[in-house]
């Protein structure tokens, strides 16, 4: 256990050593763990002499709550979802840029540059996307897996196996889906039919839950998971006969973004690293690693094999996603309300 | 215990009588600065009016407790009628929460007992043993806890292969997995503090007890048990408070259908709702009725304490 | 002699405290068997493998969780020092020093922080740092843990000391110690087993916090929990397994350190 201690003390004095050589500027990132490989992070302090420091968050919404209570003016950039970017930028947290002062701006995606939650992109660039819906054990269920009743009115089989993400966003713009109405829909009508489906659907639901959706799908402790496409992969990559569903109704896109922030203490370090980000290599490696799927042209040539040829990252024609809407108050107040009464 | 505590060392101890002061200064400055001054900004937040997705505006609002209590409908415009909802949150994570400290306590108290009765060096090894499991995370522990209980998992395996049982027993995400998950969760904050009060406890009482034949259980009952109260209620108030908050138990073993006030109260700060004010007037319920409960046991153990 | 061995051995307790070292034990033999895993799965097993201690020591990531479980390690070893000994010095008031200003509503401020909900001690402290303008940073947290840790160390403490008649400390007084001595020599050594009690309970509730850490945390520092917490984004790995089971590993060598040490002080007598 010394030993251990010891290691460990070498190593964090080492990379103390290593950042304190070129500390020409500094760069702070506040990021999800494990989501952005050491090499690459690296790679940049070495390229541009800037010593990187990272701190890391859980969900979303616990950014948002955190740079709330305070910490906005001590990150340089966040790594936000596609519906946070908008209401982060409705809170006025997140600073703006010209398309000049990044020269690998154009190496962004066509389809991911007029974005309903950053148009233009004048805050953000793509990080990562993949999509959301939910995977089908083949050795329990044979039929057709891509519709939405699979969730919401299971066929016997399946009823009582079902986890669904505890996530009230990605539930109801599923569900919306289902019902063929708008996100976020005002209607009280379709209001009501969202809470009544919701209610009708739960008794079907064995659990819901986030951190272990790909383990339960593993451990066969249920047929049907609501998932994410690239832990849908990791699941069949674990020998789970998984596959994943592009559900005719439609399905949920997110996308993962770097955002510059509001009071950034180093604004030119957050566009250099973001620009760093645009180089397709750099994006590629990121994609390699957590196995979704990079808003840039050109990383083709520098993905593996396995990323590159996996079905859960790519549609099939014809199928349709949409983002998570970030609704008005009034209609989230609505939302809140049908997801206590579902969990009371 | 608090009052139990405060009356009875005030009627018969006071070796260090002035220095009260004085030593209970780091723990008034540390917690009155970090705790009490953040707290009474929460107690604040709670009568304000919410900002949508979290923070709040600072005008004077009851809207909070409002919604705690006024039931107006989906869409907030019907007439106003009782809420249920919460206080069926409520009353489910008391329950929760009081079958975890029951269970701890039956399985708690005899290994208490039995580590205070080992010898020299023994003793701290057994109580090793009992916080070792407790260097493992949490979030890892109730993972494990949740493959070990699943209806393949190899609990059931074990029980069917030894043919006690012909089908698994469905334990994960049912109330009791809630339960066994708290239980574990707590364990040691049973164990530890009953461990503290009966070790090298003067054992004359009850051994001139059994001088006088009296049965074992009657010597539990009538002079072990008074004897080590003091733990036995230390080691319910930390099991049973931190399972009302607790919400990792909850969501992985109980499946999540269904919110205890933990899991609640964190939907309010970092769940979509971002409804702040709420979420600190849950809290401040939450807290008061603590407090009560508290306030009154106290009293209860002052008025004994007088006879 | 015959009535002392009936009190060791109640019948039953000796079968329930295996009962409870089973519970205790059972899910970390999961723990311990699936960080040998060679699958990435946590559920399903995949063959033998050290990979994932390989990665732990060697891999892309280890400075990361090591520079993390250092964090844990020594926030938790000071909180609870801190924790104990504040704890001690106010039970010891609160049961030793006669009436005194502010004692009624003590018990209820010591045992705060029990009572408010995680989350709401990570955003209300959260929001009174940045108020009075703390940069957050590793002191944040060791002062938020030092916090919730003290009615963990003070209900053992407090409860060991409401056993103790205070016969034994008159009578040192009696014998012109002072009242330092009194509680150096008498007071201190019949409080340890509470103490000890109390130290163990603030440690483990330290090395487990997540939710405050989270909010108090500043950047480029992590604890373990907030590690395994933020891992979401690639899912659990065997590699927490791994980590989990070399901390048992330290903690086990403690315990048998701490035995050998407790033989050759009763050998010496």
């Amino acid at each position: 256990m010394k030993n251990y201690l010891k290691l460990g003390a070498s190593a964090l004095a080492l990379t103390l050593a290593a950042s304190a050589v070129h500390a020409d500027g500094k760069l702070s990132i506040y990021h999800w763990f494990e989501y952005i490989p050491q090499e690459v992070l690296d790679k940049f302090s070495a390229e541009h002499g800037v010593e990187v420091t990272m701190d890391t968050f859980d969900s979303n919404e616990a950014m948002l709550a955190s740079l709330k209570a305070g910490k906005l003016g001590s990150y340089d950039v966040a790594v936000p979802g596609d519906y946070m970017v908008e209401i982060m930028a409705g809170e006025g947290m997140l600073d703006t840029f010209e398309p000049s002062e990044l020269s690998n701006f154009g190496n962004i995606q066509a389809q991911w540059m007029d974005v309903s939650f950053d148009p233009g992109r004048k805050s953000s660039i793509p990080y990562q996307w993949g999509s959301t819906s939910f995977s089908v054990n083949r050795d329990v269920y044979s039929g057709d897996i891509n519709t939405t009743d699979i969730i919401f009115n299971p066929p016997a089989e399946l009823s009582g196996k079902i986890n669904v993400l505890d996530s009230q966003g990605e539930v109801m713009a599923l569900a919306s889906m289902h019902l063929g109405i708008p996100q976020c829909s005002s209607d009280r009508d379709q209001l009501k039919a969202l809470n009544a489906l919701l209610q009708s659907a739960k008794p079907h639901w064995a659990s819901f839950g986030s951190d272990t959706a790909k383990d339960v799908l593993v451990s066969g402790d249920v047929a049907v998971g609501m998932i994410w496409n690239g832990f849908s992969a990791k699941a069949r990559e674990e020998g789970a006969n998984v596959e994943y569903a592009f559900p005719k109704q439609g399905y949920v896109v997110w996308m993962d973004n770097v955002v510059l922030l509001k009071d950034a203490p180093n604004r030119d370090n957050a566009l250099k690293f973001m620009n760093f980000l645009l180089e397709p290599e750099n994006a590629a490696a990121i994609t390699n690693y957590a196995q979704y799927t990079a808003g840039v042209d050109g990383v083709t040539a520098h993905l593996t094999d396995a990323v590159k040829n996996a079905p859960e990252l790519n549609p099939p024609a014809g199928a349709s996603g949409q983002f998570i809407m970030a609704c008005s108050q009034e209609v989230q107040a609505v939302y809140d309300k049908i997801w206590t009464d579902l969990k009371k | 215990m608090a009052g139990g505590v405060v009356e009875k060392s005030t009627s018969n101890t006071s070796t260090y009588a002035g220095l009260g002061v004085f030593m209970m200064l780091p723990a008034w400055a540390i917690i009155g600065f970090f705790l009490v001054l953040p707290v009474a900004t929460m107690l604040i937040y709670s009568f304000l009016t919410k900002e949508f997705r979290g923070g709040v505006i600072w005008e004077f609002s009851l809207a909070a407790y409002d919604q705690f209590f006024f039931d107006r409908g989906l869409f907030g415009d019907d007439p106003a009628r009782i809420e249920w909802t919460y206080i069926l949150i409520f009353w489910r994570s008391i329950w929760q929460a009081g079958m975890a400290t029951f269970f701890c306590l039956l399985v708690g108290f005899p290994t208490a007992w039995f580590i205070a009765t080992r010898t020299g060096a023994n003793k701290s090894v057994w109580l090793f043993l009992i916080t070792i499991p407790y260097w493992v995370n949490l979030l890892i522990r109730t993972i494990s806890m949740k493959f070990l209980i699943r209806d393949t998992g190899p609990l059931n395996e074990w029980l069917m292969a030894s043919g006690l049982i012909s089908d698994p027993i469905h334990i994960i995400n049912t109330n009791f997995a809630v339960q066994l998950g708290l239980f574990y969760s707590y364990l040691p904050f049973m164990v530890l503090p009953i461990y503290a009060s009966v070790e090298r406890y003067n054992l004359a009482f009850s051994e001139a007890a059994a001088d006088l034949y009296a049965t074992q259980w009657t010597t539990l009952r009538l002079v072990i048990l008074p004897a080590v109260k003091p733990g036995i209620i230390a080691g319910c108030i930390l099991v049973f408070v931190p399972s009302m908050g607790a919400f990792l138990a909850p969501d992985l073993l109980g499946g999540a259908k269904n919110f205890m006030i933990g899991s609640l109260i964190e939907e309010q700060f970092k769940g979509n709702a971002g409804n702040w004010p709420f979420g600190a007037a849950v809290s401040m319920i939450l807290l008061s009725m603590v407090l009560i409960v508290l306030t009154f046991y106290a009293r209860q153990q002052g008025k004994e304490g007088a006879h | 002699m015959a009535a002392k061995t009936d009190l060791r051995r109640f019948t039953g307790f000796l079968p329930m405290t295996f009962v409870c070292l089973f519970l205790l034990y059972a899910p970390l033999i999961i723990v311990m068997v699936y960080s040998f895993n060679d699958s990435k799965s946590i559920t399903n097993w995949g063959g033998l493998s050290l990979r994932w201690y390989e990665e732990v020591f060697w891999g892309v990531e280890s400075a990361k969780f090591k520079a993390a479980a250092l964090n844990s390690l020594s926030i938790a070893v000071v909180a609870a020092i801190s924790a104990t000994t504040i704890a001690t010095m106010a039970a010891t008031a609160m049961l030793r020093a006669g009436r005194f200003r502010g004692k009624s509503i003590s018990f209820a401020l010591i045992n705060l922080p029990l009572m408010v909900p995680e989350i709401v001690t990570a955003v209300a402290t959260l929001v009174f740092f940045s108020a009075i303008g703390f940069t957050t940073g590793y002191l944040t947290i060791l002062l938020a843990h030092i916090v919730f840790c003290i009615p963990f160390a003070y209900l053992p403490i407090a409860a060991r000391m409401q056993g103790i008649e205070d016969v034994y400390e008159q009578a040192a007084m009696d014998l012109y110690a002072t009242r330092f001595e009194t509680f150096r020599l008498i007071l201190l050594p019949l409080m340890m087993p509470g103490i000890i009690s109390g130290f163990l309970l603030a440690f483990i509730i330290s090395l487990d916090d997540f939710i405050i850490t989270n909010f108090v945390k500043g950047a480029g520092i992590e604890t373990l929990p907030t590690a395994i917490f933020g891992s979401v984004k690639q899912g659990i790995k065997p590699n927490i397994m791994a980590i989990s089971t070399l901390l048992l590993m330290v903690s086990v060598g403690f315990v048998t350190l701490s035995w050998l040490v407790g033989r050759m002080g009763q050998n010496k007598k």
